[in-house]
């Protein structure tokens, strides 16, 4: 039997089957054994009642990205599965297991050649007090990914604590039905055994890890008004601002959202408020005003499918665009991503600091795949970063909160202050913030603002830059997950590619970028974007060397690390 | 409110040294002057009152005060001003708007900042018209009124501001006529110690684009009753006056919002407590 270094499974159910809850329990215990992994959920619109899929990996190395095809997929019932197309995509070494009572497969299956086992689940069930068939679909996967038993029993006994003797007897017996039928099935191939390094392991959500990453750099304020795919992050927040002295307040709308933590930064305290596309189209006209005023803070954008409504439980990156450029006016802000649901929580922390200290929006361009998957991790290194605004704290003579710095940023009066009296403003204003609509005042104002950008460093962080090659391939956020996983295969057929993965979108960074592109020859643009977003963006402000291909197209199907491996090796030079 | 009261308080301290824009005999000019007295009467010191404002001719006030300020984009004023004081309880939080700023493009957040009820005080200097774009109709316009925008007039039945206000939980409602600034300085004084969200509408007249107005000094009268704390009988009056009432037409009991901080204050390592196995 081969030994695979990770394996990929998916459990699929309609809604109420109890699909998810079986993929969570999978990887909380699988984590608990010492692998590594990631989960995927994939949901239909409705609240009740529609298809889902849990889609896992687990590994022993950290996984950022969804494997090419699944190795094992157990359908609870196959209602509406179809749904789903190609995101069940299994290949002829798959297996997949069905009940008899849950309808067909969907039909890629029989197409693509995996093999087909039935087990009764249902059935099963049947003849268990209280027994439910995901948890003989635990089992099952259980069984066949090599948890043992004792283990994911005790796992259980313990998860479940709160649930009562009666359940916890129930879905034991589950999963060891579940266990007993998978004996006689062989997977055909076996993942390596974990290897438990005395790390503290955490499992986590990039949502959840935003907030995390929020208090640490210093948040204490958040407004809220809920959005798929970013109201874990605010329901996150609510409890623990409340733990850590500060406070969320629920707005009516996103254009109250973001005005209250204008608000609240104004008033002296680091401000953070989270949306989708939709909501940040509306907090675009404050976003300009916070760029004009000068105040602090930041927004989180899980990016979802669009234009409008789109798709608001799937992934895409196509508010490149937007965030970059949606504000009217030269309106110069920052504009961030992360590049994995672990790095959800150091870029927000990094972008709590860079708005505190830069006193300028700052958005954060996380997306549905990295915010609703959880990861099982190593626990994230501490960083330093915690929001520092210059302020003035004592002031004599007339203040000039605007006043022309050497660096731009200026010395900020928190109201209460004596003597640090001012009027932000989204007109024009001169030095002390008196309204103005001369050309002087004006020139002096935006070079102001670009400048303290510009001028900031921003250290190492500003991109991930990795591996040599006259090859380069240039992506961002959620991708350079699937990026690097390509390019390592790629390596293994003996070729070498470099990865350029920007975290810091805006201000951009010629020098530092074009120091990374020296002596490429070719650049391979990967994106999740149907028009090309961030390919655009990169000509626009980048000299891009030799040969550009692209590979981009829109959400849902997020572009795999197999895709990528072969856009490589099939470039012939 | 804070009561750091300081002995020479006088109304000149809370004035800057802008030059208003507003055109001569504009009302909003005796609103500043109320703004000032008000701040004076109160003893609060400058530095301790923000003024926060959204777009229009009445919104261009926090700069004529020597207070903090905010003048922010257009209708969203009370959500600025409520994430400033859930996080400084310790201000004076005035909010200053017009009936274009506040009951037009600002209509959601005047219902919502109402029924929020956090404590602070909701100035709004009403012209029935669009003075800063030159004479478009306001939610406040009566329906025959004539504007380039709208020939032969809306024919809109006018917006209710005050019964508005009631029915989404003001916790105290006024009327005032600017050119009478002494009452509303002492009005204004009021609404902000009132605890919860007070709102005070404030008949101003735009000289320029509604010259009619100039006859609104023979037209106010005041209120027949005192204040009730009575929702419905206040319903009854505020729905059947003429409009030029003036005086404190409602005095609400409700408990003002305020987010409790920092009960049990930890330490921000204790979070990922729950991240780990």
């Amino acid at each position: 039997m081969t030994e695979v270094a990770n394996l990929s499974v998916a459990i699929v159910g309609s809604g109420g089957a109890g699909a998810l809850t079986a993929g969570n329990l999978l990887i909380e215990a699988a984590s608990a054994a010492g692998w590594q992994g990631l989960l995927t959920r994939t949901v239909g619109p409705q609240i009740r009642g529609g298809e889902a899929a849990a889609l896992l990996r687990l590994a022993n190395h950290p996984i950022e990205c969804l494997a090419d095809r699944l190795d094992l997929m157990i359908g609870i019932d196959w209602l509406n599965a179809q749904r789903f197309g190609a995101e069940l995509d299994t290949g002829p070494h798959s297996l997949v297991i069905g009940d008899p009572q849950g309808g067909d497969p969907p039909p890629s299956v029989a197409k693509s050649g995996a093999r087909v086992v039935q087990i009764p689940m249902k059935e099963m069930a049947k003849g268990i007090p209280d027994g439910r068939p995901n948890m003989i679909a635990l089992g099952v996967a259980g069984k066949l990914l090599g948890v043992g038993e004792n283990f994911l029993s005790a796992f259980i006994e313990k998860r479940l604590a709160g649930k009562g003797p009666a359940a916890i007897e129930a879905s034991k017996a589950g999963i060891r039905a579940g266990f007993r039928a998978a004996a006689g099935i062989d997977l055909g191939m076996r993942l390596s055994a974990p290897k438990p390094n005395g790390a503290k392991r955490w499992l986590t959500s990039g949502n959840e890890a935003v907030g995390l990453g929020a208090i640490r750099g210093g948040i204490r304020f958040a407004a809220a008004y809920p959005i798929t795919p970013a109201t874990e992050i605010l329901e996150w927040l609510a409890p623990a601002l409340a733990r850590t002295g500060g406070v969320l307040l629920q707005a009516e709308d996103e254009l109250a959202a973001i005005n209250m933590i204008i608000g609240a930064s104004f008033g002296g305290t680091p401000s953070l408020t989270a949306t989708s596309g939709p909501g940040l189209s509306l907090m675009i006209e404050a976003l300009g005003l916070a760029t004009a005023s000068e105040i602090p803070l930041v927004v989180i954008d899980v990016m979802r499918g669009g234009p409008s409504t789109g798709i608001p439980t799937k992934s895409e990156q196509a508010d490149l665009n937007i965030a970059v450029y949606g504000l009217h006016g030269d309106a110069p802000h920052l504009v961030l991503a992360p590049q994995s649901v672990a790095d959800c929580l150091f870029t927000t922390q990094w972008a709590a600091y860079l708005a505190e200290s830069l006193q300028a929006p700052t958005i954060v361009l996380s997306d549905q795949f990295v915010g609703q998957s959880l990861v099982a991790i190593e626990r994230p290194a501490d960083v330093a970063f915690i929001g520092q605004r210059l302020r003035a704290s004592e002031v004599n003579g007339v203040y000039k909160r605007y006043a022309l710095a050497a660096g731009g940023v200026s010395p900020m009066a928190i109201p209460g202050t004596p003597g640090g009296q001012y009027t932000a403003d989204g007109l024009t204003h001169n030095e002390r913030g008196t309204p103005t609509s001369g050309a002087t005042d004006h020139q002096a104002q935006l070079d102001k603002r670009a400048r303290k950008l510009n001028e900031f460093v921003y250290g190492d962080h500003w991109a991930t830059i990795e591996g040599a090659g006259d090859l380069a391939l240039v992506t961002w956020g959620s991708l350079t997950g699937a990026a690097r996983e390509g390019i390592a295969r790629a390596a293994a057929d003996g070729i070498e590619v470099a990865l350029i993965a920007p975290r810091l979108l805006s201000p951009v960074q010629p020098e530092r970028f074009a120091a990374a592109l020296k002596g490429k020859k070719r650049v391979l643009i990967v994106e999740q974007s149907h028009g090309g977003q961030f390919h655009r963006y990169l000509r626009a402000h980048y000299d891009l060397p030799g040969e550009v291909r692209v590979l981009n197209r829109p959400g849902p199907l997020p572009i795999k690390a197999g895709e990528i491996h072969r856009a490589i090796t099939e470039w012939r030079v | 409110m804070n009561l750091d009261v300081r002995p020479a308080c006088k109304p000149g301290d809370y004035k800057s040294d802008v030059k208003p824009i507003w055109c001569p005999g504009c009302g909003d000019y005796h609103v500043l002057l109320s703004f000032t007295r008000a701040f004076a009467q109160l003893g609060v010191p400058p530095e301790r009152i923000a003024v926060i404002s959204g777009i229009g001719c009445s919104s261009r006030i926090p700069a004529y005060t020597n207070c903090y300020g905010f003048h922010g984009v257009h209708g969203r004023s009370l959500a600025l001003a409520a994430g400033l004081k859930v996080t400084r309880p310790d201000l004076t939080v005035v909010v200053a708007s017009g009936d274009g700023d506040g009951y037009s493009i600002g209509g959601n957040h005047f219902i919502h900042a109402c029924r929020r009820n956090i404590d602070m005080t909701y100035v709004v200097m009403d012209n029935h018209i669009y003075g800063m774009t030159k004479g478009q109709p306001s939610p406040t316009t009566e329906p025959e009124f004539d504007t380039a925008l709208s020939p032969g007039g809306t024919g809109l039945r006018p917006f209710h501001p005050l019964v508005v206000a009631l029915a989404s939980g003001a916790n105290f409602i006024a009327r005032c006529f600017s050119g009478d600034f002494n009452q509303t300085a002492d009005i204004l004084v009021e609404a902000i110690e009132h605890p919860g969200f007070s709102f005070v509408e404030i008949l101003s007249p735009c000289v320029t684009f509604r010259p009619d107005e100039k006859e609104w000094k023979n037209m106010v009268h005041p209120a027949p009753v005192g204040p009730t704390d009575d929702p419905a009988k206040a319903a009854r009056r505020i729905m059947t006056d003429d409009g030029f009432n003036l005086g404190v037409l409602y005095r609400g009991k409700r408990q003002p919002y305020r987010p409790e901080f920092g009960a049990q204050v930890s330490d921000p390592a204790e979070l990922e407590k729950e991240f780990e196995l």
